[in-house]
């Protein structure tokens, strides 16, 4: 790492009388890099983000963010911070712009700053035409965008996004994912948490696996996945009965072989000689398809289990 | 579409102190950044609100104080030597301000951890839970007074005040709400959700304070063994405080210093638990 660690977690645990939301995991984040936290609902993600924000004491570990204690210096390091929550919530009585506005006096700057300030994130989030209507009245998108706008008021030089898509469609994602490529471009640190794994692939430098609060992996994107998977899965569905069924005649086929509810997965580095080869056994999947291994495969592996329930 | 220099300026303007500077102005300065954005926002419903304090103050003087005070200055005679507009006017105001305190008290705050989840928002930023909570109970209370302002004014239309120092039925009404809605803000912020709890509060804690606290009569009329929901609810503090200023209705300095510590004890406990409440509930 070029630099001292904008955040560094040792050791953090949170624990819910016997629960370990989080048990234990340790990371760095460097200065401008895109960091995810990437694991299913419930796997420690939020209430890392919040530690990290110092809206949440931990129960142990050490933290440091921008070098100091979020626990005892709470107040600067949301100073630093820019916080888009997993839930929006912005005043929906109020105008776009009354949003901003307020939020930014919550960090006491000044009007002049904030006048100035305001049509220039208005403009980053698409949302200029939209700057007197209310926030009720934004799609789903548009709201997020002003989340992030909001995000943005003071400048921060980390912005934690907390699941900053979900709930969102694809072309609303793509929009957003262009925003943040944005931002991280001109070096602010982002720090995501999904469990989309296209997401965490599109958004992140480097990223954690955390399950039940542990970290599970830890790695690039690409390089987690040539390290827990193959190259290529072959996806194929027999029909529900018939998949375990099936499963022992293709056990020697791929490198491994994974069955799902609804279909089995064949890890494999040629995926097109894969299904020649099922063919030329004999078996007629009801459907199937080649693709490439994505971070999906790599949770499974890790975990055994997927990550959208 | 933002070039790559706007964004460098979006990210970093070179305008801003640095964040350290920032936290220490919001330490310093929290509960007031609060209660100025609290004002901003509540320029969607202020005229509303406005002119709401205007005319019920009107309609409760008009039925109470002229239609059953000339009923009860001609049958029953005079309470405290002054008719019954000017004895019950002081005590609406006061009795008004404590209706708005549950209101602001109850359902605003259930909505900005839950509903609306603005607490939330807030505590995102350099805000600490103890301001956010100072700074709601700092705002409400300037809908207190601004409403109990509104209610001396047209008291003072129907030449019901007696005193130089009626204003002060002002503050007393401020002072009273805070009391009360205090602490039911700290009720509200150890609710996880709202079944039916707030309007039982309004039903068999805020009513029976109301009607018998000596607003529209004196707590003596009432059976002794009701006295003491007079004694507990700080309406009739508020209440007996508002008459000696609006009318100058006689009490010793030991009632007096005793009806004011009871409603500042209130409000002191009121405010503790509440900050408690907030911060417990925004850092779990």
């Amino acid at each position: 790492m070029p630099s001292d660690p904008i955040i560094r977690a040792q050791g953090l645990t949170k624990t819910y009388g016997e629960v370990h939301a989080v048990a234990g995991i340790s990371f760095d984040i460097a200065a401008g890099e895109s960091f995810g936290l990437l694991g299913p609902n419930g796997a420690g993600k939020s209430t890392t983000m919040r530690m990290i924000g110092g809206t949440l004491g931990r129960s142990g570990g050490h933290l440091a963010v921008a070098g100091l204690d979020p626990e005892v210096e709470g107040s600067t390091v949301r100073a630093h911070l820019g916080v888009v929550p997993q839930q929006d919530n912005l005043d929906e009585e109020l105008s776009v712009r009354d949003n901003l506005y307020i939020y930014g006096r919550y960090f006491g700057l000044p009007r002049s700053y904030l006048r100035a300030k305001i049509p220039e994130l208005l403009d980053f989030a698409q949302l200029s035409e939209k700057s007197s209507a209310k926030v009720d009245r934004l799609s789903g998108g548009m709201k997020r965008r002003l989340t992030i706008a909001r995000a943005l008021i003071n400048e921060p030089r980390i912005l934690l996004l907390d699941e900053p898509t979900t709930g969102l469609d694809p072309q609303a994602r793509h929009t957003l994912w262009d925003k943040l490529f944005r931002l991280k471009e001109v070096g602010v640190t982002l720090v995501v948490t999904t469990h989309f794994m296209d997401e965490a692939e599109q958004l992140c430098d480097r990223l954690i696996v955390i399950d039940q609060g542990r970290i599970k992996a830890e790695g690039t994107p690409r390089g987690l996945i040539a390290e827990h998977s193959t190259r290529e899965v072959v996806e194929v569905r027999f029909g529900a009965d018939r998949n375990a069924q099936v499963e022992p005649r293709l056990r020697d086929l791929a490198e491994r072989v994974e069955v799902l509810p609804d279909r089995l997965l064949l890890y494999t580095e040629d995926g097109e000689a894969v299904l020649e080869q099922i063919a030329a056994a004999g078996l007629h999947p009801v459907t199937s398809l080649v693709r490439r291994s994505s971070l999906e495969d790599v949770f499974l592996r890790l975990t055994g289990r997927s990550l959208v329930d | 579409m933002t070039d790559l220099c706007e964004l460098t300026r979006l990210a970093d303007s070179g305008r801003l102190p640095p964040p350290a500077a920032v936290a220490a102005r919001v330490r310093a300065r929290g509960i007031w950044l609060y209660v100025e954005t609290w004002l901003l926002a509540s320029r969607t419903w202020v005229v509303s609100l406005l002119i709401v304090a205007v005319l019920e103050p009107i309609v409760y003087l008009l039925a109470l104080g002229w239609g059953l005070g000339s009923l009860v200055d001609r049958q029953v005679g005079v309470a405290d030597g002054v008719p019954y507009l000017v004895f019950v006017g002081p005590a609406l105001i006061v009795a008004t301000g404590v209706m708005a305190a549950h209101q602001e008290s109850t359902y605003p705050v259930m909505a900005g951890f839950k509903w609306r989840r603005l607490f939330l928002a807030a505590q995102a930023t350099p805000l600490m839970p103890r301001q956010i909570a100072l700074g709601h109970l700092a705002s409400v209370m300037c809908r207190y007074l601004a409403q109990a302002t509104l209610f001396w004014l047209v008291l003072l239309a129907f030449g019901a005040t007696r005193s130089a120092w009626s204003w002060l039925v002002v503050p007393i009404t401020g002072l009273t709400a805070w009391a009360f809605g205090a602490c039911v803000t700290a009720y509200a912020a150890g609710l996880e959700d709202e079944g039916y709890e707030f309007a039982l509060l309004q039903r068999f804690v805020v009513m029976p304070m109301f009607l018998f606290a000596g607003t529209f009569f004196p707590l003596s009329e009432l059976p002794a063994y009701l006295h003491w929901v007079g004694w507990i609810s700080p309406i009739w503090h508020g209440t007996e405080l508002a008459r000696v200023a609006s009318y100058g209705a006689p009490m010793t300095g030991a009632a007096l210093a005793l009806h004011l510590s009871v409603l500042l004890g209130y409000a002191a406990v009121g405010t503790i638990v509440t900050t408690r409440r907030f911060t417990r509930r925004l850092t779990r």
